[in-house]
């Protein structure tokens, strides 16, 4: 099984992710999006790492998970003081930091 | 050989429909479940790669614990429905998935550009190759520090998210004065539970 396939594969999802993120408009759904275009990164990642026989690539994704995590935390937090806040739940409506 | 190339077929093609099911569902809570199912065929992937760590980590920690967080935060939120490239602007409803498409292609030729093709995944890997073993030593000999700092950013990350969701006077404050505001534009549709205020156009 070459190791292009795999590359080929986390491309594809990353694109996925990518036009997801462009596409929609609820934050939640982009934070969602973003984790595929992680994940996307992380079969990448270990597609090396075996290529390689290195254990480095896994540690690597390891770390890249624990971003996800966080970034999904904070996110998360953020969509709930806005929903708080009775703010639209809406990255279009949200324009104040456009300038 | 060929059982591996059956199971990264299947694989490969239930993570995509779940990658597609996150993106196209209407409904966020639809998304966070295709979300899960794509996790859990990238762990299939990631097992057929020998990263046996990884992927119970990934079923275990993401499609697990992350996973009913969100799960926990939509159903709070309750998002609206919400149709693809609905009431975007025409612009990004043509460029975005276009752009999608450009980088996918991009990166194709990237990879077949590279003459990975000739390495297979059968490569050497020492014996308990991403085993949780193998995994632990590599992560308190070698990459003992990045691990400290990660486990420091989970801590500030985990903090964080405290401040920012706890309910304090100030905000209260603000919304109680929100509240208050005229409404400029009525609520488009019924289901559209909140008019849109000046505050909400002019400060934030």
């Amino acid at each position: 099984m070459s190791i292009a396939w795999y590359l080929t594969l986390a491309a594809l999802l990353f694109a996925v992710g990518a036009g997801g993120v462009l596409v929609r408009r609820n934050p939640l759904v982009v934070l969602l999006c973003l984790e595929l275009m992680l994940n996307a990164g992380n079969l990448a990642l270990l597609g090396f790492a075996r290529m390689w026989g290195d254990g480095a690539g896994q540690v690597f994704a390891l770390v890249v998970m624990v971003i996800a995590a966080c970034e999904v935390v904070v996110g998360l937090g953020i969509v709930v003081a806005m929903h708080r806040l009775r703010l639209p739940i809406d990255v279009d409506e949200l324009r104040g930091l456009r300038g | 050989m060929l059982a591996e190339q059956i199971l990264f077929l299947l694989a490969a093609a239930v993570a995509l429909a779940g990658a597609f099911g996150v993106v196209a569902a209407r409904n966020p809570f639809y998304s966070v479940l295709a979300l899960v199912v794509h996790l859990i065929a990238l762990a299939v992937l990631f097992l057929l790669l020998r990263a046996e760590f990884i992927a119970a980590a990934q079923v275990v920690v993401y499609a697990g614990a992350v996973m009913v967080m969100y799960l926990f935060v939509v159903a709070y939120v309750g998002g609206d429905e919400e149709k693809l490239g609905d009431q975007r602007s025409p612009l990004v409803a043509t460029f975005g998935p276009l752009f999608a498409l450009a980088l996918f292609v991009e990166l194709a030729i990237a990879v077949a550009g590279s003459g990975l093709a000739a390495l297979d995944s059968e490569g050497s890997g020492a014996p308990g190759f991403g085993s949780p073993g193998a995994v632990g030593e590599l992560l308190l000999e070698r990459f003992l520090l990045p691990f400290e700092a990660v486990s420091l950013l989970l801590l500030a990350a985990a903090v964080g998210a405290v401040v920012l969701a706890r309910r304090r006077r100030g905000l209260e404050d603000l919304e109680a004065e929100l509240a208050s505001e005229p409404a400029l534009v009525e609520p488009l549709s019924p289901t559209a539970a909140l008019p849109v205020r000046a505050g909400v156009r002019g400060g934030w």
